[in-house]
């Protein structure tokens, strides 16, 4: 029936006036005569496709699924004790326990957010005693954990600077893309993995960052990237700084572990302090989600480091009416929690030994999974990689077909990108995934899936 | 800045030589940033908080308010919040929200026994909350939907309109879902009032249950920042009604894709207090006083409000401030009179002369009614 084709052909174009789905599209040529009989009752939504799984969460719903014994969960991207259980804070308890007490109300904050948690956040990343800070030269917004920091700065940077270019390591977090793309901000990659080392490929990185036009936005990991764990070292970024300088890019970092990398608050900054000593113009991007274990309360803050406090204000202001129409302003309970906890130096105190031991568990389980990598791999491999990446990930080395077998094979859960979070693994489990490792490793060939 | 790079540790031989170029990169990036124009909503308690006058009155706030002007945390709430204090860990929810607080948004807002719930037809998310003339103009209302090209996407609030506070009458409602057929429009619903307006969720929620009964597919969005006073939470729900649950499933999808670089995935604890609240009988009883409480305190205001107003002997009818509904008061007023009711009286409000009845109790109402009466007496 023509006029059928007509209607489908409309509704899967979505050209014309009548929207995908119209239910009387074919009514409109025939108005009144055919409504009745061609009432063909097709959704609006007939267009819409079935989304990919998310990559990550489905490595946690396969493990669900999995009734073996041996099973263990290394694709999860939050921390573990050594028991596999979730953690929450001793000291974020305390806070929340105090928060209840004093019974305070639930008014919306300001579109920039909670004044206490902004000024905590800021003096952690940038060290109380920044000159930055003094000069009133940083324009902090509270926002929706790392996620919406960098989707708030891709706002801005897609609105200020529309020709500019966004260069991302290779690899990255997999969500970092999805930001920009949906931003409408274009991206490019610098080399950054080099498989042949398990290390950083840095006369690639180097070399990429040089290539790009002058003025490009540059996306760092502050430490402990995601997915390798592997960070330069400061001379390394000493020359990074050089280089980004030279071609007057901006650094935008993403600064999702901080104290959660080296168990050290301020050596985990020191790569954005190195930056901002150089009085460049920074982006930071900051998340409370690993080291306060805060994950759900989705709590953070993008932060702009200005050459002046006049600048810095006009920047907040802009960044402020992005939020607006985003959500309006962000959610209190998380903001309190970090203020109460920052501000109190009995519970910060706390914080910061709980965060060594939670950055000390993972050392210790690099440090026992090198040893059985070390004692049953007859092979002479040299893992040594493994102590020298950093933080809740680690790259293995291997690829798809290997990681595949380590999940059909030995039940070990992870990223097709040979990615595993050391967050999930105990020191009990250290020896059998080493098994694995090394099965995979020398035997898991065949063919690619 | 020159100091402290000085001042700073031992220079490599490259920093010194980038010293230059330091000093170069100090013309800001943002030369062309512009500063935003402040919002005018939050300027008003901006302005009202910097007022020394003992008399001001802050009409401008978008949040309840007791009759002795102090923001509420409702019982319930603190309830919730001393049940789920330190008992869950913080994981990250699912991108699409929280389980339990969807399926209780989509009850209140569908209907208990909906069938369309039972039959998983609707796709929903958790979400970062919700986001003059004096009358309902229905015929240039109905204009408008007739006119609007086949299919169009339609904003509605589904029950009381902010600002105005104007809802259409329920006949209204059926005539407009009747054009809508006609025209097949798509009726997106803003609810962030719902219990909030006449104090019975159900009766609020009339307009969209009229909609579902004459066969729309609707969208609708749920806010409990103002009927839990979760403001700060940001606790909603994203609902859209389709064909079958195949069709919720992949549009459900969809919306996380969007979430997911946005803001990854909704925070939790506005979404524990309200699942913990809409699961619990005995809260949820009490949640339902408590918002019955507030809407009768609201609509008393606007009585006592027509009432000063008449007293006064104001020859204007008054009649729309208690047929209208919910948090806001179009009063009518000109910039021009809002403008010397801030500077004479010291009272807050938006200048398109919207009300909040919210900041109205028994202490202001009769000095707001004479400030009012004052303000429309000059033009006469």
């Amino acid at each position: 029936m023509a006029s059928s084709a007509a209607a489908f052909a409309v509704l899967r174009g979505g050209k014309s006036e009548a929207r995908a789905g119209c239910r009387v599209g074919i009514t409109r040529k025939n108005f009144g005569r055919v409504m009745m009989a061609l009432a063909v009752d097709v959704s609006r939504f007939e267009g819409v496709p079935m989304a990919p799984p998310d990559p990550i969460l489905g490595v946690s719903e396969a493990f669900k699924a999995d009734k073996n014994d041996l099973k263990l969960n290394l694709g999860v991207g939050a921390y573990r004790t050594e028991e596999l259980q979730p953690y929450v804070l001793n000291v974020v308890k305390k806070a929340e326990t105090l928060m209840l007490e004093k019974g305070e109300n639930k008014e919306y904050l300001p579109i920039e957010g909670l004044a206490a948690f902004n000024k905590a956040t800021a003096e952690l990343l940038f060290g109380a005693d920044n000159p930055v800070l003094k000069q009133g030269r940083v324009a902090t917004l509270q926002s929706l954990s790392g996620t919406g920091s960098l989707r708030l700065a891709a706002a801005f940077i897609q609105r200020y600077f529309p020709e500019a270019k966004v260069l991302i390591s290779s690899p990255t977090w997999g969500n970092h893309k999805n930001i920009f793309n949906d931003a409408r901000v274009p991206w490019s990659e610098y080399r950054y993995y080099d498989p042949k080392t398990v290390g950083l490929d840095f006369e690639g990185m180097i070399a990429d960052i040089q290539a790009a036009p002058d003025g490009s936005f540059v996306l760092l990991h502050g430490c402990a990237h995601n997915p390798t764990g592997i960070d330069p070292t400061p001379e390394q970024w000493e020359k990074i700084a050089d280089v980004i300088q030279e071609k007057k890019h901006m650094p935008f970092f993403d600064v999702a572990y901080q104290g959660f990398a080296s168990g050290s608050l301020d050596e985990d900054a020191s790569s954005v302090r190195l930056f901002v000593e150089r009085g460049l113009e920074v982006f930071v991007a900051q998340s409370y989600s690993k080291n306060l274990g805060l994950y759900a309360e989705r709590i953070g803050a993008i932060n702009v480091v200005c050459s002046t406090p006049e600048v810095a204000n006009r920047v907040k202001s802009q960044l402020k009416r992005l939020a607006r129409p985003m959500y309006s302003n962000p959610p209190i309970h998380g903001a309190r929690i970090v203020a109460n906890v920052v501000g109190d130096p009995t519970m910060f105190g706390e914080w910061k030994q709980e965060m060594e031991e939670m950055a000390g568990r993972i050392k210790n389980v690099r440090q026992k999974l090198y040893d059985s990598l070390s004692a049953k791999d007859k092979s002479g491999k040299d893992w040594s990689f493994i102590l020298r990446q950093i933080g809740m990930f680690s790259y293995t080395g291997l690829n798809k077909t290997q990681s595949d077998n380590m999940t059909d094979k030995w039940h070990i859960y992870m990223t097709k990108d040979g990615r595993i979070s050391l967050a999930g693994l105990s020191l009990a489990k250290c020896e059998y995934l080493a098994d694995a490792i090394i099965d995979s490793f020398h035997n898991g060939l065949g063919t690619a899936k | 800045m020159a100091m402290s790079r000085a001042a700073a540790a031992t220079g490599a031989v490259t920093r010194r030589r980038l010293g230059a170029t330091a000093a170069r990169s100090m013309a800001s990036w943002f030369g062309h940033v512009e500063p935003a124009a402040k919002d005018p909503i939050l300027g008003v308690t901006e302005a009202f908080l910097a007022d020394p006058s003992p008399d001001k009155v802050n009409v401008g706030v978008g949040a309840y308010r007791d009759d002795n002007g102090k923001p509420v945390v409702l019982d319930c709430v603190r309830e919730a919040e001393r049940r789920i204090t330190g008992n869950m860990n913080m994981e990250y929810l699912p991108m699409g929200g929280s389980i339990k607080m969807i399926e209780e948004s989509l009850k209140l807002a569908y209907g208990e026994d909906s069938q369309f719930i039972k039959d998983k037809r609707i796709a929903a998310v958790q979400a970062l909350s919700g986001t003059e003339s004096r009358g309902l103009d229905f015929s240039g209302l109905m204009d408008d939907i007739k006119n609007a090209p086949d299919g169009s996407f339609f904003l509605l609030h589904a029950c009381a309109h902010n600002p105005t506070g104007v809802d259409p009458s329920e006949e209204q409602w059926r005539e407009i879902s009747h054009q809508f057929k006609v025209k097949n429009h798509f009726p997106f619903f803003d609810m962030a009032y719902q219990g909030f307006a006449s104090g019975d969720p159900e009766r609020d929620a009339k307009a969209i249950r009229i909609f579902l009964e004459d066969g729309h597919q609707i969208g609708c969005a749920q806010s409990y920042a103002k009927n839990m006073g979760l403001y700060g939470q940001r606790a909603g729900c994203l609902s859209i009604l389709c064909d079958d649950e195949m069709q919720a499933v992949a549009v459900k999808s969809q919306l996380q894709q969007i979430a997911r670089p946005m803001y990854s995935n909704p925070p939790v604890h506005g979404a524990l207090i309200v699942s913990t609240i809409l699961g619990d009988p005995e809260l949820k009883t009490l949640w339902l006083k408590e918002v019955k409480g507030m809407a009768d305190r609201i609509i008393g205001m606007r009585k006592a409000l027509k009432q000063n107003l008449e007293k006064l002997g104001s020859p204007m009818s008054w009649e729309h401030i208690t047929n209208q509904i919910g948090m806001f008061c179009y009063s009518g007023m000109t910039p021009e009179q809002v403008d010397r009711l801030t500077n004479e009286f010291h009272i807050y409000m938006t200048r398109n002369g919207r009300i909040s009845m919210a900041g109205v109790t028994t202490g202001n109402v009769a000095y707001l009614a004479n400030a009012i009466h004052e303000c429309h007496a000059v033009i006469i």
